[in-house]
């Protein structure tokens, strides 16, 4: 049951970020390979976008695209509905998780199916399918060669394109070699590849109904497009008898034409590729070629409130390229089991707390030193880090209302210190006593080596210069007296003043 | 030239030598300086916590106090990016139209130190004499918020005697983040050991930045690990003059 589902990537129960990133912090060699991993991505990111001259003109386009499509978002997913539903496909709409596995089970069942190939669908980590169709008797097969590692090792997705980037070569030895039951399987890429491809084509070739996610939907034609490279989309997209897609409303895109911007775009920020190795675009049923039933299942799932914020609708623009996290320096130490969501890095981030309404993944929006890599990467300009600063003051204002905040040391420390910053006096009050309390705390070396509370936080790695003495503005204002002062006594000698009488 | 000089919350409290620094540099380049006695806060570390009305109330703060200022410095990037670029936002959530024209009007006036000398005051060499091996840090709201591009390396070409160690993986963060630092303490500490390891391999005998915030954290883990090197805002380095060091 586990080997299908995906059970720390659950948003509800996964822990707050800083524990939830221990066990990785704790793992050098893990946390070498993860940083390894997404340089080599993206130095060869960096490399093919630096060769396109027109890269700030693609973004710019893009992004605008994006927001067509999401400002007139109901319009264009009725257009693809039409288009789509004249072309021979299905069209359904999904609410939420739950009706969205409805739905699907619905149609498998019409099918009789008991075994479900699966390729290129994050979004059915989002509404946990593996799991729910086991449950329901139907055996799930993963064809992405990394879902298929995780799927056999019980592992799961780490990052939005490379899902596997956590697990060494050695370790897919291992699981090929127990799962398929291969003795004396060398961990040679080549023989790797070679027992997969076996596993798969038996696969391949007996299942007759397949799920699938999109890349993008076109509303002009209602084709569905997916990218990948290696080929084991195409097999599940082509091979299967009945093909269902299951799509975020926000992959919507208005013309056939903004497919030259997005791909251009996708293929260099996502793998340093020019092109992705295989495109597949179809559009509803081709008789005698390819599935002759297909679905589409458009999935809301929380999508549509994040539409009413300005700031936030950014978020739906995404991708799913993956950049942000391959150049966040957050992402780099932790790795994308810590973000507790099938949607890791910058772009979990600020997704996995809307899609859960901001019940859950609270701690995600403070998951960044707001450095801003992940923006100046983004292909769709999604400004990530304002966005951040959005969800955490919404998640303020609600702990604003919450008991906890008479508990939580940070949260009454900013309020004093809002009060302290409102008047100059009050702020050098409060520096005078600064000064004094943590005179207490500091070495003869000058320093402080240790701090209680939230300090303690500081001091588990870094020491803290003690206070100065003197504060810039008293420095500054005893320079003025002596100036003053000082001034008085190049005047004439004036009979009674102060200076004189020296 | 008459500028106003913001010295930021924590550069008053825990850096003052960096104000007494910039007061030094800019009075020997003849700005006439001046100094609000009532400031404290731009409401940086608010406003990115999420405490939002906390923000605006020294937003509007700092608005009205600089309104008449002919020149804002302000030695501190990330309070810069912080006014720039949060409170048009923060004004206009506020719905507050006469502040927003305030600010709008105030925002070209307000600019970071070597913003100042290079695109105000038209310097590069400000007559500074540093014989030290020094490394630059690139914060990360200089690099990205207020593109300082090459600024900090054309001031720091000119110092005499100043020798640039190249910093590798300039572009990343240090892992201070303000809040983020103790929120997030373990992650933190573990993006400055990764930044700690690039800066050191420098062999540089300083660090500069023109960030005290980064350096705080750049510094406070060298300080743990006793590690030979010092960290220092480069409007010290840029207020050295070869008269101090030789005598």
């Amino acid at each position: 049951m586990s080997s299908a589902g995906h059970p720390i990537l659950d948003p509800t129960l996964a822990p707050p970020f800083p524990v939830a990133a221990l066990p990785v912090l704790r793992n050098p060699q893990l946390r070498k390979n993860v940083a390894h991993a997404i340089d080599v991505i993206q130095a060869k990111r960096d490399r093919l976008v630096a060769e396109k001259t027109d890269w700030q003109a693609l973004r710019e386009a893009a992004s605008g695209i994006k927001d067509e499509a999401l400002e007139n978002l109901a319009a264009y997913l009725e257009q693809f509905e039409e288009r789509c539903t004249a072309a021979g496909g299905h069209v359904h709409w999904a609410g939420d998780a739950a009706e969205a596995r409805r739905i699907i089970l619905e149609i498998l069942r019409q099918e009789n199916a008991d075994e479900v190939i699966k390729i290129k669908t994050m979004t059915s980590a989002e509404i946990q399918l593996n799991p729910f169709l086991e449950a329901a008797g139907i055996r799930t097969y993963e064809t992405d060669l990394a879902e298929i590692i995780l799927q056999l090792g019980n592992g799961e997705p780490s990052h939005i394109v490379v899902p596997a980037l956590h697990v060494n070569r050695g370790q897919v030895r291992e699981i090929f070699a127990r799962s398929m039951g291969i003795e004396n399987l060398s961990d040679d890429p080549q023989a790797l590849t070679a027992a997969a491809r076996h596993y798969l084509r038996q696969k391949f070739l007996t299942v007759p109904t397949a799920i699938s996610g999109a890349n993008f939907l076109i509303a002009e034609t209602g084709a569905v497009v997916i990218v990948e490279s290696e080929g084991n989309g195409r097999m599940c997209l082509t091979l299967p008898r009945t093909l269902i897609t299951l799509a975020g409303i926000e992959k919507v895109l208005p013309r056939f034409a903004d497919l030259e911007v997005m791909l251009q775009l996708l293929a260099r920020s996502a793998t340093g590729e020019r092109m992705n190795p295989y495109t597949s675009l179809w559009t509803g049923v081709t008789p005698g070629d390819g599935p002759q039933n297909f679905h589409v299942v458009l999935l809301d799932n929380q999508r549509s409130p994040i539409l009413a914020r300005k700031t936030e609708r950014q978020t739906l623009r995404c991708i799913r390229c993956g950049a942000c996290m391959n150049t966040c320096p957050v992402y780099r130490q932790t790795g994308g089991h810590a973000y507790g969501s099938v949607y890791p890095g910058p772009i979990g981030a600020i997704l996995t707390p809307q899609l859960q309404q901001l019940q859950h993944a609270r701690s995600l929006p403070y998951a960044s030193s707001l450095c801003g890599a992940c923006y100046d990467v983004c292909p769709v300009k999604i400004n990530i880090p304002e966005i951040l600063i959005d969800l955490r003051a919404r998640v303020t204002d609600q702990e604003r209302e919450t008991a906890r905040k008479f508990s939580d040391p940070m949260y009454l420390g900013l309020r004093i210190a809002n009060w302290i910053f409102s008047r100059a006096r009050l702020f050098h009050l409060a520096q005078w006593t600064a000064r004094i309390v943590l005179r207490f705390f500091t070495r003869k070396d000058g320093w402080i080596h240790s701090l209680p509370s939230v300090g303690a936080k500081w001091t588990q790695t870094r020491d803290l210069r003690g206070l100065p003495r003197e504060t810039f503005h008293q420095w500054w204002s005893e320079r003025e007296r002596q100036r003053t002062r000082g001034q008085g006594g190049e005047r004439p000698k004036e009979p009674g003043t102060r200076e004189a009488a020296r | 030239m008459r500028a106003s000089l913001f010295i930021t919350c924590y550069n008053d409290t825990l850096f003052p030598e960096t104000g007494r620094a910039v007061v030094r540099l800019l009075e020997r380049l003849g700005v006439e300086l001046e100094f609000h006695p009532g400031q404290t806060c731009c409401g940086q570390m608010h406003a990115n916590t999420g405490f939002r009305p906390e923000a605006f109330s020294q937003a509007r703060r700092f608005v009205q106090m600089y309104q008449d200022a002919e020149t804002v410095v302000i030695p501190s990037s990330s309070c810069v990016a912080m006014i720039r670029d949060q409170y048009p936002g923060l004004f206009e959530e506020l719905g507050d139209e006469k502040l927003r024209r305030q600010f709008a009007a105030l925002v070209p006036r307000i600019y970071e130190l070597s913003e100042f000398l290079i695109d105000k005051l038209g310097v590069e060499d400000v007559g500074a004499y540093f014989p030290h091996r020094v490394t630059y840090h690139a914060s990360c709201h200089g690099l990205r918020a207020l593109h300082l591009g090459d600024r900090p390396f054309r001031l720091l070409a000119k110092v005499g005697g100043l020798e640039l160690a190249p910093l590798e993986n300039l572009d990343r963060c240090c892992g201070f983040g303000g809040t983020f630092s103790v929120k997030n303490g373990d992650v933190s500490s573990a993006m400055l050991a990764t930044k700690l390891e690039d800066v050191l391999a420098t062999g540089a005998e300083y660090c500069t930045a023109l960030d005290n915030s980064c350096l705080m954290h750049l510094g406070g883990g060298m300080h743990r690990q006793y590690a030979p090197m010092k960290t220092i805002h480069m409007a010290q380095i840029l207020a050295s003059t070869q008269q101090e060091v030789h005598g």
